[in-house]
């Protein structure tokens, strides 16, 4: 079989992932496309293993590691999505806004007043 | 390594060859629907198909463990654990018109390019590299319990104190706890007013 | 000792004093007296023995190289003749009555040994100037004198009006200064040297290329120095300072540095006709217009500033006419008389408790009350009025011998200069006569009220009015003695010139008389002068009195110079001009427009520049980067995804970049 059927394969499943990942909204349904970013990979480690016909087999072993770790990350994850969920309402990762800074955030008029202000939102996000 | 590079011309498809486009199409095409569609119950069926397609190309690669592997873990516990999500965070049944965030043109942008660069330095670095599929079968069972247990062991057993520190961290973080959340949900809630 | 030690000695010992007095001061406040004194007593003494030493014979030249300066070099020198040693001692007897008389006089004031240092600075700057050989060494104590009458004028720096005469006093002759520095390079490059003996020696071997220029240079110079036309304006504001100090700085010392400036340099000066005829008019018009204006002041202190300006307008008349002997001698019997009026002015203002003539002449019995005062300020007055025996007959006189031959023809100068010195000499003798009566009727003569009795006057003061007064009294008779020590062209006064100065100075003093006797019987004095002229607390120290009456004169008349009062015989004698002379003539009003406005204006375009023009561009840096800082915020989205989508382009782009670049270089 060419060799560029299954490594074609992988990086067009890769690139939709991608696309998932940066264009959905729902953090579930990026954690799906993540999981066919894995899967990719998977696919070509398998294929060049099989083409390099490796006596250790690597390929194949470091397949069957992505699949476990993949399995444990997918709980962690659906766990943290959850506690978001219960948190907050919604689980749109759009809505995690935090980080953000506004454009009038460090007024440089009454610095005093500004800083107690930032102060109470960082102890609100890490609550 | 490239074997018969001279025999074999490049549009001279095998019988593998050709189930292996047929079904790596199905698993695209399953794949882009999981990305693209607005019913997020669906999104997780159509990975199901995705998934299930990836386990089928493995057959053809002669990687049977790992092929059956995927089916049980990917099919029977990752998705499985998808719609368990999907169930508890009350997504909506049918169509849900913000699946999409508003990153969308970007994500094609960025996703298209990746995919054009990608192929085109994947085609023209394998042009004339073939994979041997006549010899002994590269993922049998047998060959594959050998090395997990000669070659890999130890990284093996690391991995499944992973998937007991998973087990463990997955069970905590979903505990309710008395004073962390009651309080954090109601500070949260209108910290979350601002965008 | 060498004279030249004790030369040394002289500047040396009330530097010395100064620098301890700064330094001491507030330590150790015991000793501030004895250091104000006592270095300036020995400097004197040592000033009359080198005088005495020296004789009025050879010149005794001394030198060290101070620094080699790659061009013209700088000595320390010393350059002792009979002009040098005669002034050197009037200094130090001045300036040790000044110290004495100032320890009564500012018997309870807290900046005591500041002042006390400053003055003994002072005498050091000024004996540096009188004993220098170098001309750069003379500017430094030119400029040393200059910021101590800043500062010494400033003394009552409480009042709005000691500050302003102070700044005034500063700034005026500073610009004189810019000019004279100018002329002292110039005379120096063209003579290659600094030293006094080198450049009368390139001036007589025609070395100087452009004399009439550098002369005119200096001229600016002296002209702000001995407050003559046209920067004299500083003199009359300066009496905001402590009377002892308007003693010694503007009547005997500072203000003569400049002719003695001139005569020391005097061929150089003779060499340019041009120079001579200007330095005429000038002091022509000084002396006129100073007489004029005397007569129509009120404050005591600004009749006696304006007449120190006319007297050094003769100085400056004598100097035209190319006759330094005279000048110096009107200089050293100036000094005495000059110093001992301001001195006794000084008591006068604390017995009065006022130092409005208009309100003295509405009070009765002040001789009786301060007779020392009285009799000293008397002689005073005479020798000022040039009336014989007394000392300023003999030097007035010379300077009108001078005149008079250099307008007949006889010496070295245009006669153009010498009837312009003569005629205006005359005219002033008259002026200055009519004054000082109207002064001393004024003063002494007053009717009304009794005059408060405070006691007698302390001790200090009186005795060293009586010590200034016996040179005043005789020093004139010593003529015939001086005349060795100057140049000794003769300092006698002719029958013609003592008829008509005396006579003319007679009859100025009897129509001053007669216009005090008409007003007094039209019953003016029946007019009251206002409460506040005299001052609330004439008990106080004198300079606390005088402090306050400074402050409360403009107060009490509206005007710091005049005051309307209907029995001055000056509004009878000067008419219509009254009202100019009480201003100086305007000068000042035209200075400010001239000068003040325009720097002011300037200042104000220069602030609204740096405001407006280029804060705008440093507040523009600021802005500027808080806007982008505004702009760099708006990509901290806090969207994971969009943080995401750019790292992941950016990789892209990286990647296809790599890509690009090895397929060129490999040439595939």
């Amino acid at each position: 079989m060419h060799l560029a059927y299954p490594a074609v394969l992988s990086v067009l499943l890769f690139c939709t992932g991608l696309y998932g990942v940066l264009a959905r909204r729902n953090a579930i349904l990026v954690l799906m496309s993540v999981e066919l970013m894995l899967n990719a990979v998977n696919l070509n480690l398998v294929a060049f293993d099989v083409w390099l016909r490796d006596a250790l087999h690597s390929g194949q072993a470091l397949t069957l590691f992505t699949i476990a770790i993949a399995a444990a990350e997918i709980g962690i994850g659906l766990s943290i999505v959850l506690m978001v969920y219960r948190n907050r309402g919604s689980s749109d990762v759009d809505r995690l806004r935090d980080t953000a800074e506004g454009p009038d955030d460090d007024s440089s008029d009454d610095p005093d007043a500004a800083a107690p202000a930032q102060r109470t939102q960082k102890a609100e996000a890490t609550a | 390594m490239n074997l018969a590079a001279t025999t074999q011309g490049f549009l001279s498809p095998t019988g593998v060859e050709i189930a292996f486009i047929l079904v790596g199409l199905v698993t695209l095409g399953a794949a882009v629907m999981t990305v693209t569609t607005r019913q997020l119950v669906h999104a997780a069926l159509w990975l199901v198909v995705a998934l299930g397609g990836l386990a089928v190309e493995y057959l053809l690669l002669t990687a049977e463990f790992i092929a059956w592997v995927q089916v049980l873990i990917y099919l029977g516990s990752v998705v499985v654990l998808l719609l368990f999500g999907l169930m508890l965070t009350k997504a909506p049944i049918g169509r849900s018109p913000d699946a999409d965030s508003g990153n969308r043109p970007v994500a094609l942008a960025v996703a298209g390019t990746a995919a054009a660069a990608l192929v085109w330095v994947v085609v023209d670095a394998f042009r004339t590299s073939w994979i041997d599929l006549d010899g002994p079968a590269q993922g049998s069972t047998d060959t594959v319990g050998a090395i997990l247990f000669r070659h890999w062991v130890l990284p093996f057993e690391a991995l499944s104190v992973l998937l007991l520190a998973a087990l463990v961290g997955a069970i905590v973080l979903s505990r309710k706890h008395a004073k962390g959340s009651e309080t954090g949900s109601a500070t949260d809630s209108d910290s979350e007013g601002e965008r | 000792m060498t004279t030249t030690t004790l030369a040394v000695l002289v500047p040396l010992l009330p530097f010395l004093g100064a620098a301890a007095g700064l330094l001491l001061g507030r330590k150790a406040p015991g000793f501030v007296r004895p250091l104000a004194i006592l270095p300036t007593l020995a400097a004197a003494v040592l000033a009359v023995v080198v005088a005495v030493r020296q004789g009025g014979g050879e010149t005794i030249d001394a030198a060290t190289r101070f620094t080699p300066t790659g061009s013209v070099p700088i000595d320390l020198a010393l350059h002792l003749d009979g002009f040098a040693v005669l002034v050197a001692a009037l200094v130090g007897v001045v300036a040790s009555c000044v110290q004495i008389y100032s320890t009564a006089y500012l018997r309870d004031d807290p900046r005591y040994p500041s002042y006390a240092a400053l003055v003994s600075l002072f005498t050091a700057a000024m004996l540096l100037v009188v004993y220098s050989g170098d001309l750069m060494v003379l500017l430094v104590g030119w400029e040393i004198m200059g910021i101590c009458s800043y500062f010494l004028v400033g003394h009552y720096w409480e009042t709005p009006e000691a500050r302003a005469a102070s700044l005034k006093a500063f700034l005026v002759t500073k610009l004189g200064d810019v000019p004279f520095l100018i002329g002292l390079f110039a005379l120096a490059t063209d003579a290659g040297t600094f030293r006094i003996t080198g450049i009368l020696d390139a001036v007589e071997k025609g070395g100087i290329d452009h004399p009439t220029l550098i002369a005119l240079l200096l001229l600016a110079g002296v002209a702000g120095k001995s407050a003559q036309f046209p920067l004299h304006t500083w003199l009359p504001d300066a009496m905001a300072g402590p009377t002892p100090v308007s003693a010694l700085i503007h009547a005997a010392t500072m203000v003569a540095a400049g002719i003695y400036f001139v005569a020391r340099l005097l061929p150089l000066f003779a060499s340019s006709a041009a120079a001579l005829i200007v330095l005429a008019v000038m002091a022509a018009v000084t002396m006129v217009g100073s007489g004029l204006a005397a007569l129509a002041q009120d404050d005591i202190k600004r009749v006696l500033a304006y007449s120190t300006i006319g007297q050094l307008g003769y100085m400056a008349g004598a100097l035209a006419v190319a006759d330094r002997g005279a000048a110096v001698f009107h200089l050293i019997s100036h000094g005495a008389f000059k110093a001992l009026l301001f001195l006794a002015a000084g008591v006068v203002i604390h017995a009065a408790g006022t130092n409005s003539l208009a309100a003295m002449s509405r009070m009765s019995g002040l001789p009786k009350r301060i007779p020392d005062a009285y009799w000293t300020m008397t002689v005073a007055l005479l020798a000022l009025v040039a009336i014989p025996p007394f000392a300023g007959f003999f030097s007035k006189e010379a300077v009108l011998v001078a005149a008079e031959h250099s307008a007949l023809g006889g010496l070295t100068a245009p006669a153009a200069a010498g009837w312009t010195v003569l005629v205006a000499g005359l005219l002033a003798a008259l002026l200055t006569a009519a004054y000082a009566t109207r002064l001393w009727l004024l003063a002494f003569r007053g009717r009304g009220a009794e005059a408060p009795d405070h006691g007698r006057e302390p001790r200090a003061m009186t005795s060293v009015l009586w010590l200034l007064a016996v040179p005043s009294l005789g020093l004139g008779a010593a003529f015939g003695y001086f005349d060795e020590w100057f140049d000794g062209r003769g300092l006698a006064p002719t029958l013609l010139t003592a008829v008509l100065g005396t006579g003319v100075a007679l009859i100025g003093a009897l129509l001053t008389y007669g216009a005090w006797r008409t007003l007094r019987h039209r019953d003016g004095l029946a007019v009251p002068m206002p409460a506040a002229a005299v001052v609330a607390h004439p008990d106080a120290a004198p300079s606390a009195v005088e402090a306050e009456a400074v402050a409360t004169h403009e107060a009490a008349y509206g005007s710091v110079a005049g005051a309307p009062d209907p029995a001055d015989p000056g509004r009878l004698l000067l008419g219509p001009l009254h009202r100019h002379a009480v201003t100086g003539f305007h000068l000042d009003a035209v200075y400010h427009l001239l000068f003040v406005r325009p720097v002011q204006a300037g200042a104000e375009l220069v602030r609204f520049l740096d405001r407006e023009v280029v804060d705008t561009y440093v507040r523009g840096s600021g802005t500027g980067a808080n806007w982008l800082g505004v702009l760099v915020r708006r990509a901290q989205t806090g969207n994971v995804q969009t943080y995401v989508s750019v790292l992941l382009a950016g990789t892209v782009v990286l990647a296809i970049a790599a890509v690009v670049l090895s397929n060129v270089n490999a040439g595939s």
